[in-house]
């Protein structure tokens, strides 16, 4: 177990927060709340405390070290402080003393393992016509609470996985290079289109995919949580199955799945032998599609096809702050004939999914969700582009709550849609 | 039990989620953004959200004797929002409305929990501004800007909060509600409450409601930019641009450590070899402001200035984009941000950052120093860490002699950010035995049971000798 997930560590990033609460200005947890202890500067002050011995665990302290992860604060701290290093070192604090609340414990156990995730989501299809009413939407919402909200319209589960409808390997003869997919939970279980899309740019670029079937989810779940242990082993596993592969690079389609290759690996098995370089190695080689689209085989924009719609785009916490793709989705949208893109006036605001705690704290994410879907409305779009699946989920629910009547696209669906 | 008595009453009046009492959550009101200060834990948060809630927490502050700590966005620099004595902080942050924009009367009406950032965007598409901007306007209230009487960059020309509040609907200590002032331009009606209100730091009364005048946006502006090779001609400059009739909007001043500071964190490009640069900018109507801009040119130029012109948008917000990262540059350097506002006479501009070098170099500290030299208003700012204590001791010893130096010159403790707990131990120097002796007088006949923000501004009862 890697040590450094411990308040210890982060002492100097705590040292360094000057309490100037520039951080209020950005973070949607906290203008819904207006308590200090949803923002950057009340959670520091909370884990300084822990670190100066003066406030032990509670259930209630472990709440509230519990946020969006959006990384609004990290981009508004003057001091450039690594905000999200101290909240996952408390995280990971808490999660040791006393346990996450129960919610997270059932995730993190079905998470752990890969066969149970997939009994669990195929048991979910199989059960669905118990468990959960059609909305008129299309989606559906669950009969019982199911620790969820009664409003919250969950998407239907694909019948059939991504990976189950498609072969591990894709060959392109003659190919100029060949990658890995990465595809992530969501983009398997509930988005496979994404995953289609995914690889038919890549064999219209002249690039070979190598799907493993044995890939099981990023972990970033329980890594953002402070599941560090669990994590650990979930990386290392990766590590074993995508690090052997003769691959020029790993591809994934979220930005989360792919901060927990290119950063969260590393991490966690910094100084783990056998593994801390093969994690370097496959962060070297991690990068989402929009990024391997515009910059590492270039789309041929002759094949590209005119799309007739006003669409905007919702740029995900993760990809953007995470993993600094900001200007490659832009562009793929730019380059595709006959789209109409009107900006939102606030790209980069977190849409209030994060996760879990759209689970935990639905309300406060249903809120910062609206501030999503009217600066969606102002723009007029059609459709919303977005890099990442949970955002689409999101988005999705909120469309189908406000009968708002517009489609979500992955930047991946989009451009194969222009190719096609 | 009076506390547990104090929270029964508050939640059967405010609601239970508007009486808070987790330590969980009150460790993140035991400070605010003042650094080097004692913390201090209240005993409850509560967040009404109307007045007359407002008046129902001083009446039961009264009943159990709890003070009240009144608090928007706890950005002040000099403690206060400290709870410094235990008891109840309450949060304008749910009275956050902006009640009306009236542009025939060139007002807003707005609660105190409005940002002032927010109450900039409702009025733009008006083409009006409401002018104080400080550096914290994004995340700082109305209510607390308007308790500390907040400064910003354009004071030079459009003055500060003070000059822009009307009318104030005020919760007294004891629970009464008063109104004073309104939307006309002209009001003589006896003593002018208003201004007693406006800058009291949360010690007379809670502030609920505001009325503030707004302005036509300037229709265009320049933004001009200078290098010195010492402090004294960018001080001539200063007072010279002045005295040729030029009111800029802003004139900032950097200094040499603040500027490598900058430089080192941002590259931009700045000439970390001059020993000052000046960002000036004026604005109005286009003839105007060509001619003004032309002025500035000239006076800088005669004193030994190299001056460039913003050649558009880009150009200016880099430029600004350098202003604004001074402080947090200089923060990124030591763990322990000091950031004073002394203040002098702007004739004493060149003077005073003098001083402030001198200081710095007997007490072997870092001391960048910004800020708006146009109005004598600069930044000295000590770079420490309070986990240092020996350092600490000289940083205290450097801040008395800055206060000495500003006072010595004819100037105040401070420009914009207020005394709080910060200062309350200068204010002597400043006002003398009587002079503070007349605040006492004054905080007694609206606040006798010393029940608001106390340990704030004025001494408390047994405080004195
Ligand atoms: C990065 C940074 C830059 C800054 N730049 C500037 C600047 O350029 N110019 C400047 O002048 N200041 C500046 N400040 C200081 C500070 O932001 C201002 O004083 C600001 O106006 C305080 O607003 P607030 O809402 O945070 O008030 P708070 O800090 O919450 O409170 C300030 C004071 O007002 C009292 N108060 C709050 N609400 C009420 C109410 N409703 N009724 C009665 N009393 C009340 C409090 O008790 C306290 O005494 C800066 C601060 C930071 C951190
Ligand atoms: S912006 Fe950064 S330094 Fe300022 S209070 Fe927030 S975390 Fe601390
Ligand atoms: S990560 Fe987002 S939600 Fe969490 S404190 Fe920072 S800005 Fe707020």
């Amino acid at each position: 177990m890697n040590h450094d997930f411990d308040l210890s560590a982060v002492e100097e990033e705590i040292a360094n927060c000057m309490r100037c609460g520039n951080c209020q200005a950005t973070c949607p947890y906290y203008q819904e709340t207006g308590f200090e202890s949803s923002v950057a500067r009340g959670k520091i002050a909370l884990a300084k405390s822990v670190l100066q011995g003066k406030i032990k665990y509670t259930p209630t302290l472990a709440e509230r070290f519990e946020c969006l992860t959006c990384y609004a604060c990290n981009a508004t701290c003057p001091c450039g402080i690594q905000i999200d290093k101290i909240f996952l070192a408390a995280r990971a604090v808490m999660v040791r003393n006393g346990g996450s609340p129960a919610f997270k414990k059932l995730m993190a156990a079905a998470l752990k393992n890969q066969g149970l995730l997939d009994l669990g989501l195929k048991t979910a299809t199989l059960a669905k016509g118990l468990l959960f009413q059609p909305h008129p939407s299309g989606g559906l919402s669950p009969r019982f609470p199911l620790g969820l909200d009664l409003r919250r319209v969950v998407p239907s589960l694909s019948p059939k996985t991504f990976r189950d409808g498609m072969r591990e390997s894709v060959t392109v003869p003659g190919a100029k290079s060949k990658v890995a997919f990465f595809t992530g939970c969501l983009v398997n279980y509930v988005y496979p289109s994404t995953g289609r899309a995914v690889v038919e740019i890549l064999t219209k670029s002249g690039v070979s995919v190598l799907i493993p079937w044995k890939q099981h989810c990023c972990a970033a779940p329980l890594a953002l949580n402070g599941v560090m242990d669990v994590a650990e082993q979930m990386a290392r596993s990766q590590i074993d199955l995508f690090s052997g592969l003769d691959v020029d690079a790993v591809v994934v389609a979220c930005g989360t799945c792919g901060e927990s290759f290119k950063k969260k690996y590393v991490e966690l098995l910094d100084g783990a032998p056998g593994y801390a370089g093969k994690a370097r190695e496959l962060a070297a080689k991690t990068c989402d599609i929009a990024d391997f689209a515009w910059n590492v085989a270039p789309f041929n924009r002759q094949l590209l096809k005119e799309l007739a719609m006003r669409v905007t785009y919702h740029e995900p916490c993760h990809l953007g702050r995470g993993l600094g793709v900001t200007k490659e989705p832009l562009e793929i949208i730019r380059t595709i004939p006959g789209l109409d893109f009107v900006p939102l006036r606030e790209p980069e605001r977190c849409c209030g999914n994060a996760g879990s705690f759209s689970f935990t704290h639905y309300d406060i994410s249903y809120n910062i969700l609206k501030h999503k879907l009217a600066d969606i409305s102002g723009t007029g779009a059609d459709a919303v582009v977005t890099g990442c699946s949970a955002c689409r989920m999101q988005l999705e629910d909120g469309f189908a709550q406000e009968g708002l009547g517009k489609r979500v696209f992955h930047t991946a669906e989009l451009l194969a849609m222009s190719l096609k | 039990m009076s506390v547990q008595e104090a929270i029964y009453t508050l939640r059967s009046v405010l609601g239970k989620e508007n009486v808070i009492t987790a330590k969980e959550d009150l460790i993140c009101y035991s400070f605010d953004a003042t650094a080097d200060l004692p913390e201090h834990l209240p005993d409850l948060l509560v967040t009404p959200m109307t007045v007359e809630q407002v008046a129902e927490v001083i009446k039961a502050a009264n009943r159990y004797k709890m003070p009240v700590y009144p608090r928007g966005s706890g950005t002040n620099l000099s403690g206060g929002t400290v709870p410094v004595r235990g008891g109840i902080v309450l949060s304008s942050l749910k009275m956050n409305k902006i009640l009306e924009i009236d542009p025939d009367n060139l007002t807003a009406t707005v609660q105190p929990g409005v940002i002032i950032q927010t109450l900039n965007n409702t009025i733009a598409p008006h083409g009006l501004i409401y002018p104080p901007d400080p550096g914290s306007m994004a995340t700082a209230t109305m209510g607390g800007s308007v308790a500390e009487c907040s400064g910003g960059l354009r004071g030079l020309k459009y003055g500060v909060t003070r000059d822009y509040v009307m009318g104030l609907e005020v919760v007294l200590a004891n629970g009464d509600i008063a109104r004073f002032g309104g939307k006309t331009v002209k009001n003589v009606t006896a003593y002018d409450m208003v201004r007693l209100f406006t800058g009291s730091e949360g010690t007379l009364g809670i502030i609920t409601e505001i009325i503030v005048r707004l302005i036509p946006a300037p229709e265009t502006r320049e933004t001009m930019f200078a290098t010195f090779a010492d402090l004294t001609t960018a001080g001539r400059s200063i007072t010279e641009i002045i005295r040729s009739k030029v009111i800029p909007a802003t004139m900032e001043i950097m200094d040499r450590v603040t500027m490598e500071t900058v430089e080192n964190h941002a590259q931009i490009g700045l000439p970390t070899e001059s020993e000052a640069i000046l960002l000036v900018e004026v604005d109005g109507i286009p003839e105007v402001v060509r001619r003004e801009a032309a002025t500035v040119r000239e006076v800088i130029t005669r004193n030994g200035g190299v001056v460039k012109t913003a050649a558009g948008d880009h150009e200016r917000d880099q430029l600004w984009a350098a202003r604004r990262a001074a402080l947090p540059a200089l923060a990124r350097k030591r763990p322990t941000t000091i950031l004073e506002d002394a203040t002098v006479p702007r004739s004493k501009i060149t003077e005073m950052l003098l001083a402030i070098q001198n200081i710095g170099r007997r007490y072997n500290l870092t001391i960048g120093t910004f800020g708006h030299a146009g109005d004598g208003n600069l930044h000295p700012t000590i770079l420490t860490d309070s986990r240092d204590q020996e350092e600490m001791e000289r940083v205290h010893r450097a801040v008395d002699e800055i206060f000495k130096a500003a006072l010595s010159m004819g100037g105040t403790l401070t420009g914009e950010h207020g005394i709080g707990m910060a200062k309350a131990r200068y204010l002597p120097w400043e006002y003398g035995e009587k002079g503070v002796q007349v605040l006492q007088k004054i905080k007694e006949a609206l606040d006798p049971e010393y029940l608001l923000n106390p340990g704030k501004m004025v001494p408390c009862r047994e405080e004195r000798k």
